[in-house]
């Protein structure tokens, strides 16, 4: 398994000049998804340009770009959420453990079981917060009442929410404010137990308060999960991640370790946003 | 100056104009309520609940056949017209949102909405009482059920569509089979402003007269035969405001405050559960 996984990596590598030579000094990690030659259309608008993209297992991997650049677009490929709208479509591989996810044969909903997503406002049901939290875990799983609310508990607690919550789990998910929102959001997505979640600028409606409590929460979950964060803000990206991604009019122009990106970029482009020339 | 006087005076002039108007409209309708009030209330009684329309020339009697008939007939309305209005609600705002067929329901049901109910009478009389020979309490509650379809179709979809798709998207990421978000996620957030459009619909036919004369006619006494007509208040209000005996009349006046105190309690719940909502 390892062994074919560090081929698939190295294929992948040299079909993609823009994938900086660090990153396999560096990372001696599993590649946990692997984007291969994928485009996307909007239409007959191809807003996605053959992305080739590798995203290793227990890492924080950070998408920036300037707005429109397509780095949402690529995340909601990963769980095929794109797929609620017609006319969205996807073409290539993305291989999840070196699956093809974007096989027609692929079940949708155990899909996004597997990849939990965070949105950039937070969407608690209207329902109470432990039923937030139940809602996914009884998707999945049938357990015994005291089993579920462990889970629930736990997941709570994983996200930094429990002692704020411990006292009203049956108050309304609504009634909590922004910040408290989001980490129920997160705790709702782990509980039922996912391999990569995807963050989809999950803190640009927060306060910086929350959003330190949201950053801190990343860092220690990438232990267990592969972690895909989009973010407008560089230095959170800069603070959270281990790799990072630029992109640019719908295309991959560098993916290297974080470090790299932000310290020595091997493209003109990328140094140019960085350094706040342009988006 | 001048021009900024000349402005004043229009001002007072168009307020005034405005105030009438206001004024006029719902000086209509204070003198209906107060004619009711004033004319039904002085024949309210206990026997109005308990007894039967009494024959003429009209004296004592009451118009528990009626009360009980109307009662039948709408909530069988309701109960075949709400679930095939929730459906095909559901459809079009859920399911097939930008199909062809969608857009074509949505047209038909707009005109059937605005449809004169004698129309929807006459239909029913050609397709129950003429077929089965003779007129009943079910094809009264067909023509009620046609009326109330279009309403809760109508409500259904606009209530769905004001739900945010971000609650969608996120109870999609989670795994969840569309069916599920729609039940779980949807149906609860539009929970309020449906369950509005069902009472609108009642209050809607409860006073309907015109499909009722073709279809479930009257019945001068007690009669829960289903496959037999049936008094009900409006049918009740019809011939009796229209009899030279003044005891039919006095339960005519009776029987329209009766209608309308249901209609006014039923808007006021509508009311309260829609603001509600908004919390």
């Amino acid at each position: 398994m390892t062994e074919q996984l560090v081929a698939e990596t190295a294929d992948t590598t040299a079909a993609q000049p823009s994938i900086g030579s660090t990153v396999n000094r560096v990372t001696n990690r599993r590649e946990k998804v692997s984007i291969r030659n994928m485009r996307f259309y909007y239409g007959e608008h191809e807003a996605l340009k053959t992305v080739n993209l590798p995203l290793y297992e227990n890492t924080v991997t950070a998408f920036i770009g300037p707005s429109g650049c397509g780095k949402s677009t690529l995340l909601r490929v990963l769980n095929r959420i794109y797929e609620l709208y017609p006319n969205q479509r996807a073409e290539g591989e993305v291989l999840l453990d070196g699956k093809n996810i974007l096989d027609p044969r692929q079940d949708l909903n155990l899909l996004r079981a597997q990849i939990g997503m965070v949105f950039q406002k937070p969407t608690p049901f209207p329902m109470t917060i432990f039923d937030n939290v139940a809602f996914g875990i009884k998707l999945y799983e049938k357990l015994p009442k005291s089993e579920l609310e462990d889970r629930v508990v736990s997941a709570l607690k994983r996200a930094g929410l429990w002692s704020e919550v411990k006292d009203k789990l049956n108050a309304s998910g609504l009634s909590l404010s922004g910040g408290q929102q989001q980490r129920l959001c997160i705790a709702r997505g782990v509980a039922v137990k996912p391999e990569v979640i995807l963050l989809d600028e999950p803190c640009s409606a927060l306060d910086p308060i929350s959003t330190g409590k949201i950053e801190e929460l990343i860092g220690e979950l990438k232990s267990e999960y592969t972690i895909i964060i989009v973010t407008h803000n560089m230095q959170q990206a800069a603070r959270v991640s281990e790799f990072t991604t630029f992109m640019y009019l719908g295309s991959v122009i560098e993916f290297d370790t974080t470090e790299k990106v932000f310290t020595n970029p091997s493209q003109q482009k990328t140094q140019d946003y960085i350094t706040g020339r342009f988006g | 100056m001048d021009l900024y006087a000349g402005r004043r005076v229009r001002n007072k002039i168009y307020m005034t104009l405005s105030l009438a108007a206001a004024v006029i409209g719902l000086g209509w309708l204070v003198l209906i309520l107060g004619a009711l009030l004033w004319n039904g209330f002085a024949g309210l009684s206990l026997a109005v609940f308990t007894e039967s329309t009494p024959p003429p020339p009209g004296n004592g009697g009451g118009l528990a056949n009626a009360i009980v008939g109307s009662l039948i007939m709408t909530g069988i309305a309701v109960v075949i017209g709400t679930p095939i209005g929730i459906l095909a609600g559901t459809y079009m705002a859920e399911y097939g949102r930008h199909t062809t067929l969608t857009t074509v329901v949505r047209f038909i049901n707009d005109i059937l909405l605005s449809a004169p109910s004698i129309v929807i009478g006459l239909f029913i009389y050609e397709l129950f009482v003429a077929t089965m020979g003779h007129f009943s309490a079910i094809a009264g509650a067909a023509a009620l059920a046609v009326i109330v379809i279009p309403v809760v179709v109508r409500t259904t979809e606009d209530m769905l569509l004001l739900v945010p798709n971000q609650l969608r998207e996120a109870s999609s990421a989670l795994g969840a089979p569309r069916w599920l978000v729609i039940r779980k996620v949807a149906y609860r957030a539009a929970r309020a402003g449906m369950t509005t459009g069902v009472l609108l619909a009642i209050a809607r036919i409860s006073g309907e007269t015109a499909p009722l004369l073709f279809t479930s006619l009257n019945n001068q006494f007690w009669s829960t035969n289903l496959n037999a007509p049936m008094a009900s208040l409006p049918a009740t209000i019809f011939s009796f405001a229209l009899s030279p005996y003044e005891g039919w009349q006095q339960l005519a006046w009776s029987g329209a405050l009766l209608i309308t105190f249901a209609v006014l309690s039923l808007s006021i719940a509508a009311r309260i559960l829609t603001s509600r909502s908004g919390s």
